[in-house]
């Protein structure tokens, strides 16, 4: 588990060829026997080449990942989004509180009177109200629930 | 992790309301920090199971038609692309409306999420949320200005909450799920 506090990273210099890879596989890989050769082909380069530099967008941290692109609550778990108003004298510590809960996939900062603002995702739903009432309880902050009613679209493409 | 799973063993079929058995949420489990980097990935993640190359394609295919997986990708760094500037833009809109309204804005370029969330009154307004992408502030306003536009007079107000920090990025882990008794 990382509590680590990663800053904004610098913009990453790509050519050509890692561009293509980049839009490409945003996309999505077809389910087919060899699929980066098939994505290769396409992008008109080897499979070996393909295979290289996508392990080195990985590593430099171009793609935070490559794999299936999970549905939290067509697997049967929990999901939310959640706001915290943090006193900022406290704001060290309840990051490091909040981040060390297991179930806190994504926090962020943001400039706002709620100025922390998590993913949280547990393994069934009815942990999603446990998991607040802990956060809770180790902060003494409260919670502000924002479970989605309604999704009208979700689809990240960032071209470049 | 608690999926236990013995390859030798036959597993039992015990799919649940999802329609999830226990060899889908194997290759769940073994895929989630992502897919191999090799020729043959779906080979690759069978012999760690104790299966089949084919049958792992076959099982994420049906994962795949049933939207338990969105699609197999890539996940960009925002930073890393050139996108900085990441807005979470949130509107008051009417009731009456919302539901038309939030399938309209999807629609729209540069819309990358868009949900219906509770308000929670008196602090916080808002039930719509749109995520927005930009490589400047300046284009993220651009886009919300168009936004604005298309929701009119159904919206009261809105706000663009930027992210300076991230504090915590680990992905989701969403398959530990009570095993097989053991």
């Amino acid at each position: 588990m990382s509590v680590v506090h990663r800053h904004r990273p610098e913009p990453a210099e790509l050519d050509d060829a890692d561009r293509r890879i980049v839009n490409r596989l945003q996309d999505g890989l077809p389910l087919v026997e060899r699929p980066y050769a098939a994505v290769a082909a396409e992008l008109d380069l080897s499979e070996g080449e393909l295979l290289y530099r996508l392990e080195r967008l990985l590593e430099d941290g171009v793609l935070s990942r490559f794999g299936p692109m999970y549905h939290a609550e067509r697997l049967g778990g929990g999901l939310t989004l959640a706001a915290l108003e943090v006193p900022e004298a406290d704001y060290e510590r309840v990051t490091a509180a909040v981040n060390a809960f297991p179930e806190v996939a994504h926090n962020y900062r943001r400039e706002h009177r709620l100025n922390m603002w998590f993913v949280l995702a547990t393994e069934t739903p009815e942990r999603i109200g446990e998991t607040i009432a802990a956060i809770e309880a180790a902060t003494g902050l409260a919670v502000f629930n924002m479970p989605k009613q309604e999704e009208f679209h979700v689809r990240l493409h960032l071209p470049v | 992790m608690s999926v236990s799973t013995c390859p030798s063993e036959p597993l039992a079929e015990d799919a649940g309301a999802n329609g999830l058995d226990a060899i889908d949420r194997a290759i769940v489990l073994a895929t989630q920090a992502g897919l191999p980097l090799v020729p043959d990935p779906w080979g690759a993640v069978g012999k760690s199971l104790g299966l089949a190359g084919e049958e792992v394609r076959a099982r994420l295919h049906r994962m795949q038609q049933s939207g338990v997986i969105r699609r197999i990708a890539a996940v960009p760094n925002h930073y890393r692309l050139g996108y900085v500037a990441n807005g979470m833009t949130v509107w008051d809109v009417d009731d009456a409306h919302i539901d038309r309204l939030g399938r309209e804005v999807a629609a729209i370029p540069g819309v990358s999420h868009c949900y219906r969330r509770p308000r929670h009154l008196p602090e916080w307004p808002y039930n719509l949320f749109v995520m927005l992408h930009g490589k400047s502030q300046a284009e993220v306003e651009r886009q919300a200005e168009a936004l604005r536009e298309r929701l009119g007079e159904a919206c009261r107000d809105h706000r663009i909450l930027y992210s300076s920090r991230i504090l915590k990025k680990t992905g989701l882990r969403l398959a530990r799920r009570p095993g097989p008794p053991r």
